[in-house]
């Protein structure tokens, strides 16, 4: 007969290390996309570089903003790539394993609370960001497009602008009973828009007044300003920097928190 | 020895929906106990609690000694769950599927190889260990969400609705596994609305319907109190069988009048099938057969639909 005490402890260790199993589970899933994980890594960076880099810079030899077109643009598009990669990661993936594989319900039935089922997938998906986010990195290096030593922090504030797209999405795919076109609605009406308006290629200062308010709601633009800080130290004042900041960190904590919430919820029932 | 489940008014709401109401019962370890009852019974919510993923609304919950509002995680430790629709990782391999379940639990990678290749044995799927998951038959699939409900080594198996959706040859299959594992003394939990599995494989049993419990004991004791012996089964087509019925009202103990059939409860079927037959009552099909927990169920939901 085991005592209550014995039962205890032999939970315990899956009571700390919980969130690491559930990173370790996705991990492995991934081996099986692994080489389109690879490929779209590699791929993705050399062929805008080569569209937007070298073919578009050539329309703006005077540059943006004192630099080459190139390297005004390079951050920009690093943030662009990770966040996509956020936006995809907090839809399909989230409902797939409530509803189609249910594997979050198969995971939960073990010691595994819900928190550190969230934890794990977030952990799991900063592993998937920084890969990514390095793989481009080297690429704009590579371009000579990163001028600056700061130039690396891209790939941190990549991350976090990733978690900030992500853990919204997430949590609201993780309340949705099925997918009737919500998240091709999502990707038409909010992503493609932020991806247009967010002062990739060009200034929002060249959009139309009544239109600026979307980069400021969006996770993006914040992304790419601090990116370009890093990358080549654009000229803003202080409080915007830290305004970019602190925007990014708001949606991320809020995120991460409503998704903790929405697991907890469909998990519990 | 104090018992694995103890449940005291047992009560589970969802907004205007009771689904579990006020249920009390309690399992010895190493007992294979059933919840028998139709779909929506609330079999499926009693078996959440039970399995501590899901908070109780009222009434008392020990599972093995433990509160599942407070100690949800460690009471999982122990328990294998078996939910009604397969929930394996399609993204992984057999074998990987047992594996990384068994890192839920603690434990190490090489003790978790040992474990999987042991129940991809028992599980009669050692030579599809590293076939993809999707392309399995529903049997396999079955077998091998059993095998990893037994990666923990448990002790207690929860099955909800373990055999539903499979062909007969693949449910005798499972029964077959299933019922070695009972011999082996693992604590039995299912539920399952066949009477046929829940006669085969529990050694007591509750019957539910709409959130509460109308019986409970063995299958025979169950039988013996709200059956008779034998059951005769007549046919007369679906035109007459009202029709003729009326006329045979006295023969047997009870009757129960099913728009294919007459069910006939007695000691002696055949007795009464001669009875009728010499009144002129010619059936177009006749069958004599012993009391099932189906009769049961038959006689407990009449009971619950003239109340």
């Amino acid at each position: 007969m085991t005592t209550v005490a014995e039962i205890r402890e032999r939970a315990s260790k899956s009571r700390r290390w919980g969130w690491w199993y559930v990173t370790e589970l996705r991990l492995r899933e991934m081996r099986g996309y692994i080489s389109y994980v690879v490929t779209s890594s590699i791929g993705n960076p050399i062929v805008y570089l080569l569209a937007l880099g070298v073919g578009l810079a050539n329309l703006v030899p005077q540059g943006i903003e004192g630099v080459p077109y190139l390297v005004y643009v390079a951050p920009a598009m690093l943030m662009s790539t990770i966040l996509s990669v956020g936006a995809e990661e907090g839809m399909y993936p989230v409902l797939s394993g409530f509803k189609w594989h249910k594997v979050f319900f198969a995971i939960h039935a073990t010691p595994i609370s819900p928190g550190q089922i969230v934890g794990g997938f977030l952990f799991h998906l900063m592993l998937r960001f920084t890969f990514t986010a390095g793989l481009f990195f080297a690429a704009i290096v590579a371009f000579g497009a990163v001028p600056n030593s700061t130039g690396w922090l891209v790939i941190p504030i990549s991350i976090l602008g990733a978690y900030a797209i992500m853990t919204p999405l997430a949590a609201y795919a993780a309340r949705l009973e099925d997918d009737s076109g919500q998240f091709a609605l999502i990707q038409r009406l909010i992503v493609m828009p932020m991806f247009l308006f967010s002062g990739t290629f060009f200034p929002i200062s060249q959009i139309p007044d009544w239109l600026e308010w979307i980069a400021w709601v969006s996770p993006l633009w914040h992304a790419s300003q601090l990116g370009r800080v890093a990358s080549y130290g654009m000229s803003e004042p202080i409080w915007t920097t830290v305004t970019h900041l602190g925007v990014l960190i708001a949606f991320s904590v809020v995120g991460a928190i409503l998704m903790h919430r929405a697991f907890v919820k469909r998990l519990t029932k | 020895m104090p018992p694995v489940i103890r449940a005291e008014n047992l009560t589970k709401v969802y907004g205007d929906l009771t689904a579990v109401n006020g249920i009390s019962f309690e399992v010895p370890r190493g007992e294979s106990f059933g919840l028998l009852g139709p779909n929506g019974a609330g079999k499926s919510t009693a078996m959440k609690m039970i399995a501590s993923v899901s908070a109780r609304t009222s009434g008392v919950l020990e599972v093995l000694g433990l509160d599942p509002n407070t100690d949800g995680p460690a009471i999982r430790s122990q328990l294998g769950v078996v939910p009604q629709e397969d929930n394996l990782d399609q993204e992984l391999r057999v074998a990987e599927n047992l594996i990384s379940y068994g890192r839920f639990f603690g434990m190490s990678r090489a003790d978790a190889t040992a474990r999987a290749t042991e129940l991809l044995e028992f599980a009669q799927l050692t030579d599809r260990a590293k076939a993809k998951v999707e392309p399995l038959s529903g049997g396999m699939k079955r077998r091998l969400t059993i095998a990893r409900s037994l990666m923990n080594d448990p002790q207690m198996l929860l099955l909800d609705e373990p055999t539903t959706g499979l062909d007969p040859q693949a449910r005798h299959v499972l029964w077959d596994r299933l019922f070695r594992l009972k011999e082996r003394g693992t604590t039995l939990i299912l539920t399952t609305h066949y009477m046929d599995e829940a006669e085969q494989l529990c050694d007591r049993l509750i019957v539910v319907d709409q959130g509460a419990i109308m019986a409970e004991g063995s299958p025979a004791q169950l039988i013996r109190e709200h059956s008779t012996r034998e059951v005769l089964e007549v046919r007369y087509g679906s035109a007459n069988n009202a029709v003729v019925a009326k006329q045979i009202a006295d023969v047997g103990d009870r009757q129960e009048i099913l728009p294919d059939r007459i069910l006939i409860y007695s000691d002696n079927g055949e007795r009464d099938l001669a009875e009728i037959t010499k009144r002129g009552h010619h059936p177009t099909t006749s069958l004599v057969r012993r009391s099932s927990l189906e009769d049961v169920f038959l006689r407990l939901t009449g009971r619950t639909l003239v109340e």
